[in-house]
């Protein structure tokens, strides 16, 4: 939490009336309590996400309200329904058009590994495989709680970031190389087209 | 001076990601300025197999997936299915199974109406107001859905020769408060919208479609009926128990947005009335027929066409058997991709704003335009 604050020392001080906090914490505090999700629906989980932001469920109590169409004002992509392989280099550059730092949340089970269409030709077997998920939510499709659950999720994950030090968060290290290489949209399909530290497809042996 | 400024078109790819397009559907539009002259729809984004997988699974296999066609009115979906495999192996249906059949089908009606117009009216740009008010009272009959299928979207619900689960005295007065609820909101909706100066200007005289052109086009549902053409379903195929129930054919008259915008509002209205008359008719008795195995349902071999008056417009499944598990050949007729069909045609010599407008009446869902 508070990287340098003594807890005796900040509750001493609580009691009378001054209030410290590192530099950290603050900008974490903010941070996670304003982010912004792309306005960007797949299939039936975009609906299920609409019904997250809408009257009853009302994700504004957690700060997370502000729909950006545009993703270079994003802070999360909630990828919402089943990703086709036409869709699929969208999505990615989406993504890189994201600025950092940036979070995914794989809404539902097609966006997880295909889900229910999994058998089909055209159904992406997760999109996980072309960009870096932080939190998952299984169901088909999942309910709004299970939405929010992320999100808090989220909060905390970015909540625990550190900004300085050697643990200090991958988006602040822009020599590092992710953890795999993310894709970018090329001449005419994505560049590179697979990551195979993500997945390798199992070799068949036939008889 | 009559001299126009003549200029080279500007192509403008909106979608699959735009706020408005209603899910992952683009649009190559050629712009005169700000005046549409080629419209070019891009389908696929969502293409999942659906028929693919439904020629691989068992007939009951395919029901669930039957919700994920139009996610918004699962129940009216597995109704279409259910028929269409009914038809196809001469299964009678018990009649309390078609009274909740009705039920359920309307009240997804509501749901859907009432998200569209929450929707339409967020393209117009009154943002999120209109949608939550919506909102509010789909989440209503969701809850519904939820008590008596277990799931608020997907509800799996309907079955050959019957429904899964049957609804409790509790439930089903749950449902009358909600439904007897229902026109208040509409009242209030239409206080607040469909008089509104803005909503006129921008949904009157934009997006014409003549009865001519829907009937050549294939196009049903409310946007039919907004041209003028007296065709619905319910009242010619008169399936289930619909025969059972008084209701009117609300028609339009110019065939605009305005009116089909309006179609919405008065089916709602009709579909409240035949919730109540089914609240009224319906008895208690058996759900399922007992002579149907529905695991391992085997049809004998034939062909069958099932349809039903989606909210959307005919919902038809296509089945070919050949006495087997699975079905030989397995076709969705899905409205929304037959009424987008003419989607150039409406939108020509209008601005480009006014083609959000125009496609939010359409009220598509790419679920089941790329199925």
């Amino acid at each position: 939490m508070s990287e340098g604050v003594d807890e005796g020392l900040r509750s001493e001080l609580q009691k009378q009336g001054v209030w410290v906090t590192s530099m950290q914490e603050l900008y974490n505090w903010g941070r996670k309590n304003s982010i912004w999700p792309l306005q960007f629906g797949l299939a039936c989980c975009a609906i299920e996400m609409i019904a997250t932001a809408a009257s009853r469920y009302d994700l504004a109590r957690f700060g997370g309200e502000v729909f950006r169409p545009s993703p270079r004002q994003a802070d999360l992509m909630i990828v919402a329904g089943t990703v086709t392989k036409k869709m699929a280099p969208q999505v990615v550059r989406l993504y890189n058009q994201m600025p950092d730092p940036k979070y995914v949340i794989a809404m539902g089970a097609c966006a997880i590994s295909g889900g229910p269409f999994k058998q089909g030709y055209n159904v992406l077997k997760g999109i996980d495989r072309y960009i870096p998920v932080d939190v998952y939510i299984p169901g088909c499709p999942p309910r709004p709680e299970a939405l929010l659950h992320a999100f808090m999720e989220l909060q905390r994950k970015i909540d625990e970031q550190k900004l300085t030090g050697a643990g200090k968060a991958e988006f602040l290290k822009p020599q590092q190389p992710s953890e795999f290489p993310v894709p970018a949209f090329g001449a005419h399909d994505l560049q590179p087209p697979s990551n195979p530290d993500v997945f390798r497809p199992p070799h068949l042996e036939r008889a | 001076m009559s001299a126009r400024l003549e200029g080279e078109l500007l192509e403008v790819s909106m979608g699959p990601q735009h706020p408005s397009t209603h899910g992952v559907f683009r649009m190559n539009v050629a712009l005169d300025g700000e005046i549409v002259v080629k419209l070019k729809p891009v389908f696929g984004y969502l293409h999942r197999n659906h028929e693919q997988i439904g020629e691989r699974t068992s007939y009951l296999g395919t029901m669930p997936y039957t919700d994920r066609l139009d996610y918004f009115n699962s129940m009216s979906n597995n109704w279409g299915y259910a028929l269409a495999v009914e038809k196809l192996a001469g299964v009678e249906v018990p009649e309390r199974a078609q009274y909740l059949r009705v039920i359920l089908a309307e009240l997804s009606r509501l749901q859907n109406h009432a998200s569209l117009l929450g929707f339409l009216l967020s393209d117009m740009g009154a943002w999120g107001t209109p949608l939550m008010y919506a909102f509010r009272e789909r989440e209503k009959v969701l809850d519904l859905f939820e008590s008596l299928a277990g799931s608020r979207m997907m509800c799996d619900y309907m079955r050959f020769g019957g429904c899964r689960v049957d609804a409790d005295a509790a439930w089903m007065e749950r449902a009358k408060k909600i439904v007897y609820d229902f026109p208040r909101f509409l009242d209030e909706f239409e206080e607040l919208i469909l008089e509104n100066e803005i909503v006129i200007a921008r949904t009157q005289h934009v997006g014409r479609v003549s009865a001519e052109l829907a009937i050549s086009a294939g196009i049903t549902g409310p946007m039919l009926r907004a041209s003028g053409v007296n065709y619905d379903l319910r009242k010619v195929d008169g399936y289930g128990f619909y025969p059972r129930f008084k209701f009117r054919i609300p028609l339009g008259e110019h065939g605009d947005t305005y009116d089909r915008l309006m179609m919405r509002v008065l089916e709602m209205r009709e579909s409240i009335d035949i919730l109540k008359q089914a609240f009224e008719a319906i008895t208690p008795g058996p759900i399922t027929n007992p002579k149907v195995k529905v695991r391992g349902f085997r049809p004998p071999a034939g062909e069958c066409y099932g349809r039903i008056e989606g909210p959307k417009g005919e919902l038809g499944f296509y089945l070919i058997s050949d006495g087997t598990g699975t079905p030989y050949r397995y076709h969705v007729r899905a409205p929304s991709f037959i009424n987008l069909t003419i989607l150039e045609d409406m939108c020509l010599g209008h601005t480009v704003a006014d083609v959000m407008v125009i496609l939010g009446s359409i009220d598509i869902v790419m679920g089941e335009v790329d199925r």
